[in-house]
């Protein structure tokens, strides 16, 4: 069992969104960037996967700025086996960032792809499926419960009220929903272990963006609002508000 | 070249709100471009006879893809015959709505189609014949402005933005074949024990934060909840999520769902920033807190401070005396 995992280098979850002087992109200063929070539960899966059928890699593949290689050493730290940074300037057209995954693994052996289910900077949650796509295999999506048996796969995905189940052949696309599995953090021993594991850095050229970002904004702050009172007595005072002004009951 | 196709959704062979939204949008905007509002709808027996109400929302055309299998059709079998559509015609904006089918299905049409897809649109424009569209990044924390260079424009809709405006369409109903081969088949659906909306959907979301103390409590929020009506659902905070009291489906916020009900209620929610960044588009937002200095308090339109163990189930009442008396 092969198994890739597409990893984002994200600003913190926690980062105050403050734009930057060319109105396109968010202002870096003081902004301190982590592995995509869904990524960690797609390489989470990933080593299990490897470590369940007993041979194996886990290959690590980013696409972004050279900075990303430290969000790949965190991902060998925590026990991938080797990492790929597709490096060029940062961008959110999700069809250039599947392409150029796609370009990646076209030449590699591997019987599953994972990633996160979305990135939380541009909230695209497109690539899984575009990548999918463009490597014609089958793709399960927001996956919460994964089963395999030989090459037979067994996936639950969230949907609204529920859960859908999907079953397929490896090799696959699987994107990772909170919820899949615990993952684990890198061990001293593994962040010393990491220093010596490949992390090859190839520049590429992402294919022209489909989409023009034009701008982006910070949403405009909302009027304040008022408090209406306190304890269970500002009740009929909140409901008739609600009635009366906003017209929302 | 300006004709729209809705991505038509049926929900237990029904066409509901999000079918209904995106073909009303698909209206205006094919009026901004001089052209047709198509729908597709691809499902199983009985099709027909649920899509052909979106007429009156000004549907001109209405291609269906009937199957016999009554469960959900696969994505990829789903995203084939959409995509075969769109070539076949001369569209310039393709919709879905932003739900788990739609968000799963439309980038495998941009991937077939190898063109770009916006993803939770909120606002747009035409001028000049291209298509500007809005929509959040960073869960709200930031608004993107994005111009297609290409069409079709591909786009999913997020729910509750776009009401749809009755308008008599043509409403011809197409008959068409599904495309392709399933590489992946959908073999089961599991619902949930209590059928309440999901938390994207709703027009209304009762959230709770760890304030509520235990999750034996949440039965005051599915109190609260009950008064308020079909339209109404639960949430919670990431805090209550990570601590297993509540489901990871009913997250709000950066790691969870953003939401744009009319009316939110965030209860015992101190306000972390990844909370304000899924639920500030929200309409009209109530925040109950026992903590007056509590960040929620900045994004709330109103506000109610003190012990919300008292403050619930009086709220609970409150609601049923006003909706019975109507």
């Amino acid at each position: 069992m092969n198994t890739i995992v597409c990893i984002k280098r994200v600003p913190d979850s926690a980062t105050r969104v403050r734009i930057g002087p060319g109105g396109r992109e968010i202002d870096p200063s003081g902004v301190k960037h982590v592995m995509n929070p869904y990524d960690e539960f797609a390489l989470e899966e990933a080593l299990r996967r490897v470590e369940a059928a007993g041979a194996g890699r886990v290959t690590a593949i980013s696409v972004g700025p050279p900075e990303s290689a430290e969000t790949l050493r965190t991902a060998l730290a925590t026990g991938a086996d080797e990492a790929v940074l597709l490096t060029c300037e940062p961008t959110t057209d999700s069809l250039a960032v599947a392409r150029a995954l796609a370009d990646e693994i076209r030449g590699r052996e591997y019987d599953l792809v994972l990633l996160g289910k979305q990135a939380i900077d541009d909230d695209n949650m497109q690539v899984p499926q575009i990548l999918a796509e463009l490597l014609e295999i089958p793709c399960a999506t927001v996956v919460v419960g994964l089963e395999i048996d030989g090459r037979h796969v067994v996936a639950r995905r969230e949907v609204e009220g529920g859960h859908e189940v999907m079953e397929f052949d490896l090799p696959a696309v699987i994107s990772a929903q909170k919820g899949l599995n615990e993952p684990r953090y890198p061990s001293l021993k593994g962040i010393m272990a990491a220093k010596k594991k490949p992390l090859e850095e190839k520049p590429i050229t992402p294919s022209a963006p489909a989409l023009e970002l034009v701008s982006l904004e910070e949403p405009a702050a909302s009027a304040a609002g008022r408090i209406v009172g306190e304890g269970p007595d500002a009740v009929p005072e909140l409901v008739s508000a609600l009635r009366e002004e906003a017209k929302v009951l | 070249m300006g004709d729209v196709l809705a991505v038509a959704e049926l929900r237990e062979g029904a066409a509901g709100k999000p079918a209904r939204e995106v073909t009303g949008l698909a209206r205006s905007m094919a009026d901004a471009l001089g052209g047709e509002a198509h729908v597709i709808a691809v499902g199983g027996p009985g099709t027909v006879e649920a899509v052909s109400s979106l007429a009156g929302l000004g549907a001109d055309r209405i291609f269906v893809a009937e199957g016999a299998d009554p469960g959900p059709e696969s994505p990829d079998v789903a995203a084939a015959t959409v995509s075969a559509r769109v070539t076949k015609g001369d569209y310039a904006a393709v919709l879905f709505p932003a739900t788990a089918r739609g968000k799963d299905v439309a980038p495998r049409v941009a991937g077939r189609l190898e063109r770009g897809l916006a993803t939770e649109i909120t606002a747009w424009s035409v001028s000049d014949g291209a298509i500007t569209v809005q929509r959040p990044m960073f869960a709200g924390k930031a608004i993107a402005t994005l111009r297609f260079r290409e069409s079709p424009a591909l786009m999913t809709v997020r729910a509750n933005v776009f009401s749809p405006e009755d308008r008599e369409g043509a409403g011809e109903v197409v008959r068409i074949e599904t495309v392709g081969r399933p590489r992946a088949r959908v073999t089961a659906v599991e619902h949930s024990e209590r059928d309440r909306l999901d938390v994207a959907e709703a027009t209304i979301v009762v959230s709770g934060g760890r304030g509520m103390q235990d999750p034996e409590n949440w039965r005051l929020l599915e109190d609260l909840v009950d008064a308020l009506g079909e339209e109404a659902t639960l949430g919670a905070s990431r805090a209550v999520v990570d601590a297993g009291w509540r489901p990871h489906g009913e997250q709000v916020g950066q790691t969870g769902k953003t939401v744009s009900p009319n009316l939110y209620f965030a209860v015992g929610i101190s306000g972390a920033i990844q909370h304000l960044a899924g639920m500030r588009t929200a309409k009209v937002i109530v925040a109950i807190n026992r903590d007056a200095d509590a960040p929620i308090f900045s994004v709330a339109d109103y506000g109610v401070v003190g012990d919300l163990f008292e403050i619930l189930p009086r709220l609970a009442e409150e609601i049923r005396s006003v909706r019975r008396d109507g």
